[in-house]
Formats: C-alpha cells, sequence, structure tokens
C-alpha cells in the first residue's frame, strides 16, 4: 500500500496535490516537452529520476492530464499480437504493478482479467495466435471455449439464440484498470519535486529551425530556447509536428465512450469483442464504462454523435442483455492518433533534437509508464533503446510495419 | 442524422459513405518505392479544410469532398474530372 495512504489514515500527513506554483518561463530548458498528458509528465518524471536531467519544461496548453489522459476507459493490458507489441506492454504492465509505491501516490492498479471474445472461427484463430505469441513472450494468456467463458464471467449472455453467439475467448487474466487522472497527477508531483516546471495553459505554436534542428519553442506565453524537444500531443501529434516540418503516417480521428449509472456489482471482467466493436467493464463506483471503435472517418474534434451509442448498445445489449434498463450517465470523445498498422510511433524524427511519442491510435494509456520511461532514456542518451526500435517513425518508408490490426482494434 | 451530397446520387446518409483518404498527387507507377510509401502512408493530417476522397458503398461511385476536419462542415463535393484536370 502506498505509504502517503498509510501516513493518511494516520492523520500524519494529508495526501497532496499540489503543484508548486507557476513561475515566469526561463529563456531556455535543456529539454522542453510538449503536451502534459500522461505520456509528457511521465517522461519528465523518469528524465529526472532516472537520468537526473530536470532542466526541464512541460508546456501543455489547457491544464495537466487533461486531453486524452483524462477521457480514456482507464484499461490496462499486454495480450498484443506481435512479439514487439508485446514486449513492449509486457515492460508496462511490470512498471504499473508498482507505480503506486514507487510515486508514493495510489493510482489505484486494480487486476480485473480481460477476455477479449470470438464470435467466429476466424476470430478464434487469431486468438490462439495470440495466446501462443503471449506465451512465448512470457504474458499470461489462454484461449479458452464458451463454458470456461460462462464461469469466467457469468454475467455474459452465452444463448446460441443470437446474431453473434460466444464461441470463445481470449482470456488474459492479468488485465487490468487504474485511474487514469491518478497516473498523470503522481507523475507530475513527483516531477515537479524533483526540479522540471509544469506551465500550464501554454500552448505551443511554432518551431524555429535551423541546421535540422529545433533552436527554441514558440509559445502563447514568449519564446523558449531548447536543448531538445519531445512532443507527446497525441491526438495533435500531425499538428505539432507540422510546426517543425514533419509529416506523420497519422490520421485523426475522434474515439467515443460513455458510462452508465452506477449498478449493483455483477462484472468482474473487462469484456472486449472486437467483432462486435464494444468493451465493457464496471467500476469500483459500480459505473458501466463502455466504448468502441473510432467513428468511421477523420475530424480534428472530439464530439459526441447518437450513432455511437446507437451501434453499441445494438451490441451491448446481445452480450448483457440486463443493461437494458440503465440508463446513460456521461458521454463524451477523445482524439485517436491511427497508424496504419495500429503500433505507435516513438524514437526520434528526421530533426536532429526532435523526439516523438505519438500515434497512440485507442490504446496509449496503458504505454504510459513504459513510454515514459523509454523515452526519457532515448531523449538522454540520444540512442533508440531495443524495445522501441521496431517503432521507428519512419518505419513506413521502408515497410517495416509492425502489424497490431488484430490485437489493437477495439478494446482500447 | 448526416448528410452528405453525392455528386452521383444527390443528398444521402452519412452512413452510406466511406472515406477515402486525402487527395493527393499519385506517383507514376514506376516511382520509388519511398514516393509510393509516402503517398499511402502519410498524411498532412492538419486541422482545417482539406479535400478528401469519399466512396458512396451502394453505388461503388468515388468523388471529392471539400470538408473542414476541425468542425465536420462538408462544404462542397465534386465529381472526380472537375477536381483532377
Ligand atoms: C474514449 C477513449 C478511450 C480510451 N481508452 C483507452 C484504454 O482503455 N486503454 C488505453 O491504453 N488507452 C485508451 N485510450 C487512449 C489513450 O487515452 C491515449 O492513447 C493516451 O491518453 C495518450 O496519452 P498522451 O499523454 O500521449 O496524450 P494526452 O493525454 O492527450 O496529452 C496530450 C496533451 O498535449 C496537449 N497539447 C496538444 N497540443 C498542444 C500544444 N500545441 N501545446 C501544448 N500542449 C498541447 C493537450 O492539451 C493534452 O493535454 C482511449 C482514448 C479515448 C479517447
Amino acid at each position: 500500500m502506498p505509504l502517503a495512504l498509510i501516513k493518511h489514515a494516520l492523520g500524519l500527513s494529508r495526501p497532496k496535490r499540489q503543484l508548486p506554483a507557476q513561475k515566469e518561463l526561463r529563456s531556455n530548458y535543456d529539454v522542453v516537452i510538449v503536451g502534459g498528458g500522461g505520456h509528457g509528465l511521465a517522461a519528465a518524471y523518469y528524465l529526472a529520476k532516472d537520468w537526473g536531467v530536470t532542466n526541464v519544461a512541460v508546456l501543455e496548453k489547457s491544464w495537466l492530464g487533461g486531453g486524452n489522459t483524462a477521457r480514456n476507459t482507464a484499461i490496462v493490458r499486454s495480450n498484443y499480437i506481435t512479439p514487439e507489441g508485446v514486449r513492449f506492454y509486457k515492460e508496462s504492465m511490470g512498471l504499473f504493478e508498482t507505480l503506486s509505491q514507487d510515486l508514493d501516490f495510489n493510482v489505484m492498479y486494480t487486476k480485473r482479467g480481460h477476455l477479449t471474445l470470438a464470435h467466429t472461427d476466424a476470430a478464434m484463430r487469431t486468438m490462439r495466435w495470440r495466446a501462443e505469441v503471449n506465451k512465448h513472450m512470457g504474458v499470461q494468456s489462454e484461449l479458452v471455449d464458451d463454458q470456461d467463458v460462462a464461469r469466467i464471467e457469468p454475467a455474459l449472455n452465452m444463448s446460441r439464440d443470437v446474431r453473434w453467439p460466444i464461441l470463445g475467448a481470449l482470456h488474459h487474466p492479468v488485465g487490468a484498470t487504474a485511474r487514469h487522472d491518478a497516473v498523470a497527477w503522481g507523475y507530475a508531483q513527483r516531477a515537479a519535486e524533483m526540479g522540471v516546471e509544469i506551465h500550464q495553459g501554454t500552448e505551443v505554436t511554432g518551431f524555429e529551425l535551423s541546421g535540422g534542428k529545433i533552436v527554441s519553442v514558440q509559445t502563447t506565453r514568449g519564446k523558449v530556447g531548447c536543448g531538445k524537444v519531445l512532443q507527446a500531443v497525441a491526438g495533435m501529434s500531425s499538428k505539432v509536428a507540422g510546426m517543425a516540418g514533419v509529416t506523420l503516417p497519422i490520421r485523426t480521428i475522434p474515439l467515443q465512450a460513455c458510462v452508465s449509472q452506477p449498478l449493483k456489482p455483477f462484472l468482474d471482467t473487462i469484456i472486449v469483442s472486437g467483432s462486435l466493436h464494444c468493451y465493457i467493464w464496471q467500476s469500483q463506483r459500480g459505473e458501466c464504462v463502455m466504448g468502441g471503435a473510432v467513428d468511421p472517418y477523420p475530424l480534428q474534434a472530439p464530439r459526441s454523435t447518437l450513432d455511437f451509442k446507437e451501434g453499441l448498445m445494438a451490441h451491448m445489449l446481445e452480450l448483457i442483455p440486463g443493461l437494458a434498463d440503465a440508463p446513460l450517465m456521461r458521454q463524451w470523445a477523445g482524439l485517436a492518433d491511427m497508424t496504419p498498422d495500429f503500433s505507435p510511433v516513438m524514437g526520434k524524427t528526421s530533426l536532429e533534437n526532435h523526439y516523438i511519442d505519438a500515434g497512440w491510435g485507442t490504446w496509449g494509456f496503458k504505454a504510459t509508464p513504459v513510454c515514459g520511461k523509454r523515452m526519457a532514456e532515448c531523449v538522454a542518451t540520444e540512442k533508440v533503446p531495443d524495445i522501441l526500435s521496431a517503432f521507428r517513425f519512419d518505419r513506413f518508408k521502408t515497410f517495416d510495419q509492425v502489424g497490431e490490426a488484430g490485437a489493437a482494434s477495439v478494446g482500447s | 442524422m448526416k448528410i452528405m451530397n453525392c455528386p452521383l446520387n444527390g443528398p444521402r446518409n452519412i452512413s452510406e459513405f466511406a472515406y477515402g483518404g486525402e487527395v493527393k498527387p499519385t506517383p507514376a507507377p514506376e516511382a520509388p518505392s519511398q514516393d509510393w510509401a509516402d503517398y499511402v502512408y502519410y498524411h498532412a493530417n492538419q486541422p482545417g479544410i482539406l479535400r478528401e476522397w469519399w466512396l458512396h458503398v451502394p453505388t461503388s461511385y468515388w468523388f471529392i469532398a471539400e470538408r473542414d476536419v476541425t468542425t465536420d462542415r462538408i462544404i462542397a463535393t465534386f465529381k472526380p474530372e472537375e477536381v483532377l484536370r
């Protein structure tokens, strides 16, 4: 249990969520991080902690953790399909395991188990493939049949008398959720304690380039010189990279989610169906957190639609008919930056001191710790860590895709 | 319901259409594979007004739309031959 919680329980100290008062921007930083979401803040934390780089500014146009970090459905798992993907997310889950202790900040990491349902023979084949790759990489993952599914999650409708009966599933017992906001707050607070400056309400509006390098960053609060720039702006990746003249293999597409009113606890596991384009889990408060696939076409602004709810519910009610009477409380959207192979883009760009953390699509929350840690290593050492090399930003130029569509298309 | 004006079939529900990517010059068939990689994978993807390929699925008709990708406002739609020469 996090020490802060015990201290709080004993009345020794109050849990803190404050950051130091925001200062004037300095004229120069060793590293400027654009984007104060989970990823940017995690990178700032590991830069300071692992590499002693503390002359760092995180520039956030609105408020920290308010972008996709605040909008995601908080699912953490590592049952991907490519060895590169599985290895990467496995490391992230390892970091999540001890994150509350490491940050002394409760991120409410909770293992629930994760079922990816199969409704067709083709889906069963993909699940078997994933299970084998996962096991090979040391990740707990098993193909189970319909009877096992019924035992693992009794809330599911196992009737054969539906459009898409459940034939089996990929069972990932370690699948988990974490409090997404707390992940950002925890990283922010610890990074700030080590001297990282976090500037909210500070939008990056341009870069000044000279000799293949970014020499300064223009912001709504003036210009700052920079040694290196790391951009971690999720749905705004193309826009920000464009300011540096860098084109990305990314399309920005809204992703929507919703929650029901709190219900009595009835659902233990995280349920995902790639074929039916929907997923659901029940929060500690009893709300059903639900989502689907990205919208059918690109858009640079989030908005909620009726189509999303209709499409989602048609399938959801087949899986859990009892939800028909549950009122929805909230619906919202974020911006997913989709790559052609459904894998992220990380590392150096074509500019000498420009580092990118992008292409997170619908699945990047679970990568927050590993991406922060390894991007910090990449920035500090100027070498691309092994675990990131497959995700390099120019991999499409050489047709070296990391095809994760089979494991990342829905279900975050 | 969001309506898009198909140059062949007239106004239709947006759910009848499929997105086909930004309009950009197609490389020559014998162009280096780098150019084809750029064409297929890399996108401007910038906020503002873009020209895009769209497909009316029931009739397999490809056309070009000018859309504000920040507000999702469809400004105009064209037959491809109106734009591409
Ligand atoms: C509905 C939904 C559900 C999801 N569910 C899951 C899930 O269950 N599991 C999972 O792993 N992932 C999920 N995701 C994906 C996940 O949310 C993202 O991949 C992740 O949050 C990306 O983190 P980030 O820190 O890179 O981005 P963000 O949290 O979006 O942070 C980027 C920040 O950059 C700022 N910014 C942008 N432009 C500028 C600028 N010019 N200057 C300064 N600052 C700027 C933004 O304001 C923002 O705060 C979901 C996403 C959505 C939308």
